[in-house]
């Protein structure tokens, strides 16, 4: 590994997210709460990338994102890669996908929704990929990027 | 349709909502039919609408069923902060079927997923108002014979308006030209507008009545409401625009029918009442035979 291609230092078991768009890590780190996160985190920005010319990624020790976790990122950015770690080798690689439906982690943004008053899992119909619109099964109303928010 | 709730209009099939059509013009032949004698239909209002309310109450005692419920939250247990989800999943023990009405959208088909009886949406908030689309057709199709190839004009608030949203989604159905007419600030969604090209039809634009009330054949009415306007110049510069009057009606074709979801308030002047072409308390009248018509189909009493 040439120092050129990995500023951040390598981990030994857990998830590489690579090739974030450099405005969207702090989005990223927000949704999937890191803060909170009590494992070892390597964070790197604006690092140098062939394919975006600028990028962010996320390495972290031991741990392993779950599906839910997985389509926030994917609802933030689909351009994510993410790398599972095992004894410093990469084991799986994938390029994340926006899931046809979203279940228990986006709210819906109309306040007149019976989802923001009553205890429900909140639940949407995918009908946009590429500019993220999201059709809540409840009240029909379309919770587009720039009015999402994770619940 | 049997034990199938009825949320959305789109939840029915085409086939499905005709066999209503013709179910319900078997109960305005004969109204009084005691086939649900020993049912229990729940009315279940949480927030008022007295003439949808009564029009279920009367077409559930038209068949014999008995009628329990509330008419506002403030009498229900909602008042003492009980959630949705549990009024609805207690009601289920007491009743056969549930009509309900809510403010907040989305409420109806929550209740159908933790009810163990059918439920029938009366209106939840700004979403969906299935039952009235339902006599909205029947109306149609009474006046007019059929429900294809109709010239149809809709006027007033087409961006805010749900019966029109409805009506517009279900003629889709049928071959249907649109005649829009609205202020520019109340134009029909694009969202809407797009169910009439998948279908590929035809919709016209227009500001006034008198552009097209002489080419349709069925002029439905809705208010231009002033809460819908940033600008109250904006209000006062339409607001005559969009109220009917009998000297309008010279041109029409003979057998165009003037609807009204009503309540109106001043949309159609009181002088067109007596015309031929008012039909819109008949068309509350349909609503009804309809709605004896769904009961009866979900309950499978027919
Ligand atoms: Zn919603």
């Amino acid at each position: 590994m040439s120092k050129k291609e990995l500023v951040v230092s390598a981990i030994k078991n857990g998830t590489v997210i690579d090739h974030i768009p450099a405005d969207k890590l702090f989005q990223i780190v927000r949704a999937l709460d890191l803060k909170d996160c009590s494992n070892q985190i390597l964070m790197g920005n604006n690092l140098t990338s062939r394919k975006l010319g600028i990028k962010g990624i996320i390495k972290c020790q031991d741990k392993f994102f779950e599906k839910e976790e997985i389509n926030k990122i994917a609802l933030i950015t689909s351009y994510v890669t993410l790398i599972t770690i095992r004894n410093y080798d990469v084991v799986k690689k994938i390029k994340i996908e926006i899931p046809d439906a979203i279940e228990g982690m986006v709210k819906c943004y109309n306040p007149n929704c019976i989802t923001n008053h009553e205890t429900v899992l909140q639940k949407f119909k995918v009908i946009d990929k590429k500019d993220i619109k999201l059709q809540c099964l409840y009240c029909q109303k379309i919770t587009k990027i720039e009015t999402l928010t994770f619940l | 349709m049997k034990n199938k709730s009825l949320i959305s209009i789109t939840d029915f099939s085409k086939k499905e909502y005709l066999e209503i059509l013709d179910l319900a013009e078997e109960f305005e032949k004969q109204p009084v039919q005691n086939i649900a004698n020993g049912k229990v239909v729940a009315t279940l209002f949480f927030e008022p609408s007295t003439r949808t309310r009564l029009s279920f109450e009367s077409a559930a005692n038209r068949m014999g069923a008995k009628v329990i419920g509330f008419s506002d939250a403030s009498s229900s247990s909602t008042s003492k902060g009980e959630s949705l989800v549990d009024t609805i999943k207690t009601v289920s023990c007491y009743a056969d079927i549930i009509v309900m009405r809510h403010p907040l959208e989305g409420a109806a088909r929550l209740a159908s997923e933790v009810a163990s009886v059918p439920i029938i949406n009366a209106g939840d908030g700004a979403n969906q108002h299935p039952t009235q689309c339902m006599l909205d057709l029947y109306s149609i199709r009474k006046t007019q014979n059929t429900l294809d190839n109709l010239n149809i004009a809709l006027v007033g608030d087409l961006k805010y308006g749900r019966t029109v949203h409805s009506l517009v989604e279900a003629m889709c159905n049928f071959n249907t030209v649109f005649h829009l007419i609205s202020p520019e600030s109340l134009k029909l969604p694009s969202s809407v507008k797009m169910r009439i090209n998948e279908k590929k039809l035809k919709y016209y634009q227009y500001r006034e009545i008198q552009d097209a009330i002489d080419k349709v054949d069925i002029l439905y009415m809705t208010r231009v409401q002033r809460e819908r306007f940033l600008d109250i110049q904006d209000y006062e510069k339409v607001k005559n625009t969009y109220i009917l009057d009998y000297s309008m009606l010279a041109k029409t074709k003979p057998q165009m029918k003037i609807l009204h979801p009503l309540p109106r308030v001043n949309e159609i002047n009181t002088n067109v009442d007596n015309t031929p072409q008012a039909y819109y308390f008949q068309q509350a009248q349909n609503g009804v035979y309809v709605r004896q018509a769904l009961i009866a189909a979900i309950l499978a009493l027919k």
